[in-house]
């Protein structure tokens, strides 16, 4: 059995950095160390703010992001078009969809994808949430940006179907080669999706 | 303990921050799961899609452990799946069809058939058709499979028109114009060569007569639930042969 090197309070602090994405325990250890080192500045403004984040932070009803007012900032923001909806997996896709500003829309994140194998069906997801929104009218164009995996697509598509009827155009995120990739360097799906949604030039 | 063999990925879980436990359907090692390290890293990801055909090692220290694959792609068909709902519900589908096999257990035919139906994916017609032999196959395979080559009633073997909803068993048009009502219409493709295409209403047949065996059969025995793909599967199947057939 090995031995303890630190007080209960310390192993705690370990146990649970550790369990952060990204930090596994020797990482988890040397951030406790540094966070002790720098208590005044870093462990105690850290310790605070997570104790406010925690107090405060709720899921918006509206579109499911997170946020500390309900509704969220994003969907209480007057400037942004409210016709247009983007849909995204998760919180995480909203924030990086968020960073690029390309689209003045508003959100509605539906916590995952259809996945059977993790008996994940469409009432685990916000689909009922969203369909409602879309029924109220305000909203011309729903913008599926999922993930371009099976699972994504398969929800992307199950999605178009319970919106059809409705007066809303459905869209989708276009599929090809990023930004600075190399076309020797992408996998064959990629290119041929690529091909297959080629564009006049 | 090492093998090789080629397979179709039916999906993934993710396994702590980098791994990813890949389920695969394999042609000599049936239905198989094994962790894959650097699972879910870019390089990765794309290559263990649903649908794509992969060659696969397989290693463990004794058969009983989950084991690793290193796996390399072969066919990376997903992303042409991607587009198609027939495709899409057609794969989560066959997944949870394949789920109901014992692990490990080699189902060659099932395999074979799983190949065929992912070539024509692209053409519905041919889809819908091998998507019902593909089910009355596992239904053989889970072994309670239909007999569709003669009459239970005559014993003829032509003008098969019904099949028995309690006995599984084929009827011929005269025999079963009695009992019509009662009885699950046998769409004509089945009694034709694989591959031929068939229509929306013959999909639909089909679909109706697998669905009762497989829900009295096999999933109602094991108190599971049918996918729900399977509905989405047959709701895009009429959208896309009707259009066609107009």
């Amino acid at each position: 059995m090995s031995k303890r090197i630190a007080g209960p309070e310390i192993e705690k602090l370990i146990q649970l950095l550790a369990r952060v994405p990204g930090l596994g325990p020797r990482s988890a250890r040397r951030a406790a160390l540094h966070l002790i080192k720098k208590k005044d500045q870093l462990l105690v403004p850290l310790s605070q703010a997570m104790t406010s984040a925690a107090e405060n932070v709720r899921v918006c009803s509206r579109c499911g992001n997170v946020d500390t007012t309900d509704p969220c900032t994003v969907c209480s923001d007057p400037r942004r078009d409210p016709a247009t909806v983007i849909v995204v997996e998760d919180v995480a896709d909203l924030w990086a969809l968020e960073r690029a500003g390309a689209l003045n829309a508003g959100y509605h994140v539906l916590g995952g994808t259809l996945s059977p194998l993790d008996g994940i069906g469409p009432d685990q997801l916000t689909i009922r949430q969203l369909v409602s929104r879309v029924a109220e009218g305000e909203i011309k164009e729903v913008v599926l940006a999922v993930n371009a995996t099976v699972e994504g697509q398969t929800t992307a598509h199950y999605l178009t179907d319970q919106l059809s009827g409705m007066d809303v155009r459905v869209t989708r995120l276009a599929y090809g080669v990023p930004v600075g990739g190399e076309l020797d360097y992408l996998d064959e799906g990629t290119l041929s999706a690529a091909l297959r949604a080629r564009t006049a030039f | 303990m090492e093998w090789r063999d080629e397979g179709i990925v039916l999906g993934t879980r993710k396994h702590g921050e980098t791994a990813a436990i890949a389920e695969v359907m394999t042609r000599a090692h049936g239905r198989h799961l094994g962790l894959v390290h650097g699972g879910r890293s870019r390089r990765q990801r794309p290559v263990l899609q649903p649908g794509n055909k992969v060659d696969l090692v397989w290693r463990a220290r004794v058969d009983e452990q989950l084991g690793t694959f290193q796996v390399e792609p072969l066919e990376l068909n997903a992303a042409q799946f991607m587009e198609s709902a027939v495709a899409v519900y057609a794969l989560q589908t066959l997944a949870a069809h394949l789920r109901l096999l014992p692990e490990r257990d080699p189902h060659p035919a099932l395999y074979e058939a799983l190949l065929a139906i992912l070539d024509h994916l692209g053409e519905p017609a041919v889809a819908g058709e091998l998507f019902v032999r593909f089910e009355l196959l596992l239904l053989e395979e889970l072994g309670v499979g239909l007999d569709l080559s003669q009459c239970a009633v005559t014993g003829s073997r032509q003008s098969l028109a019904y099949v028995s909803p309690k006995s599984g068993r084929a009827v011929s048009l005269a025999a079963g114009e009695q009992w019509k009502d009662r009885l699950l219409p046998l769409p004509n493709f089945l009694l034709l060569r694989a591959g031929e295409g068939a229509s929306a209403s013959a999909v639909n047949d089909g679909f109706r007569l697998t669905d009762h065996f497989l829900l009295r059969d096999v999933y109602n025995q094991r108190d599971q639930a049918e996918p729900e793909s399977r509905a989405s599967l047959l709701g895009a199947l009429n959208k896309t042969l009707s259009s066609a057939e107009n």
